[in-house]
C-alpha cells in the first residue's frame, strides 16, 4: 500500500509548463519608464502596492531598477498609493 | 550645457480654474525670469489622487519641461516650498530617453487633441449633453496616456 502512494508523488503532478520569462522593456525596444502613467506601472505591483520581484515579472535587472525608481516617483506624486487593499480591483 | 529638467506639481483642490491658471502663470514667470526656457507644458486638471494629502483628495496637476541652469530649480523648487497652494511637487532631471519619450507623448498628445477638434468640428452639435460627455471621455483618454 505505501508503495502505491510513494508512485503517485513519482507521477508528475499536472503542473503547467513553464515558459520563459522574458524582460518585456527589452523585447519591445522600451529605454524609458514614464513614471507619470500610473495605470501602466500598476503592472509592477501587487495588490497591496508593494513593487514585485523581477523572479514574478521577468524584467532584468537594469529595467527592474528603472521600474522601481518610477514606481516611488509615481507614489510621491499620488499617482499610485504607497499601500492599500484591492489595488487592481480598483 | 544647459539640462533639461521635467517639474510636475499638485495645487490645491480648493482653487478656482482663474486661481489654479495664475498660480501656474507665477510659476512660468520665476521660470523665465531665471533664465530657463520652457519646452512644453501640460495641465491634466483636477485629479483624484491615490491617498489623501493635506487631507484633501484630489489636486490640480500640472506639468513643466524646461532647459536651464541647475540653479533654476532651487530657486523654482524654494518658491514651491513657500506657496501654500502647492500640495506636491517633483522635479526629475532628463536624459536622452526621458527626451526621446516626452518628445513622442508630446506629439500623441497633440494627434489626439487635433483629431478630437476635428470630430467636434465635424459633427454639428444638435444638443449640449452627448457633446460634453465626449469631451470628458477624451480627456480621460489623455490622462491615460
Amino acid at each position: 500500500m505505501a508503495q502505491q502512494s510513494d508512485i503517485k508523488y513519482i507521477a508528475p503532478v499536472a503542473v503547467d509548463i513553464q515558459r520563459k520569462k522574458y524582460c518585456r522593456f527589452k523585447k519591445s525596444g522600451i529605454k524609458y519608464i514614464d513614471y507619470k502613467d500610473g495605470e501602466f506601472l500598476k503592472k509592477f505591483v501587487n495588490e497591496q502596492g508593494k513593487i514585485l520581484p523581477r523572479r514574478l515579472t521577468g524584467t532584468s535587472l537594469k529595467y527592474q531598477k528603472k521600474v522601481a525608481q518610477a514606481v516611488k516617483r509615481a507614489r510621491h506624486l499620488a499617482l499610485l498609493p504607497f499601500v492599500t487593499d484591492n489595488l487592481k480591483t480598483n | 550645457m544647459a539640462n533639461q529638467y521635467e517639474t510636475v506639481f499638485i495645487m490645491t483642490p480648493v482653487l478656482s480654474e482663474d486661481q489654479m491658471k495664475e498660480t501656474v502663470q507665477k510659476f512660468e514667470k520665476i521660470l523665465t525670469n531665471k533664465g530657463a526656457e520652457i519646452v512644453h507644458q501640460e495641465n491634466w486638471g483636477l485629479r483624484k489622487l491615490e491617498y489623501p494629502i493635506q487631507k484633501k483628495s484630489s489636486g490640480f496637476y500640472h506639468l513643466f519641461e524646461f532647459k536651464g541652469e541647475g540653479d533654476v530649480v532651487a530657486e523654482l523648487e524654494l518658491q514651491f516650498r513657500r506657496d501654500e497652494r502647492i500640495m506636491r511637487f517633483l522635479t526629475v532631471s532628463m536624459d536622452k530617453y526621458a527626451i526621446a519619450y516626452a518628445e513622442k507623448r508630446r506629439n500623441l498628445r497633440n494627434e489626439k487633441a487635433a483629431k478630437a477638434q476635428e470630430e467636434t468640428v465635424a459633427t454639428p452639435e444638435p444638443v449640449e449633453a452627448p457633446a460634453v460627455a465626449e469631451e470628458v471621455n477624451n480627456e480621460s483618454q489623455t490622462e491615460q496616456e
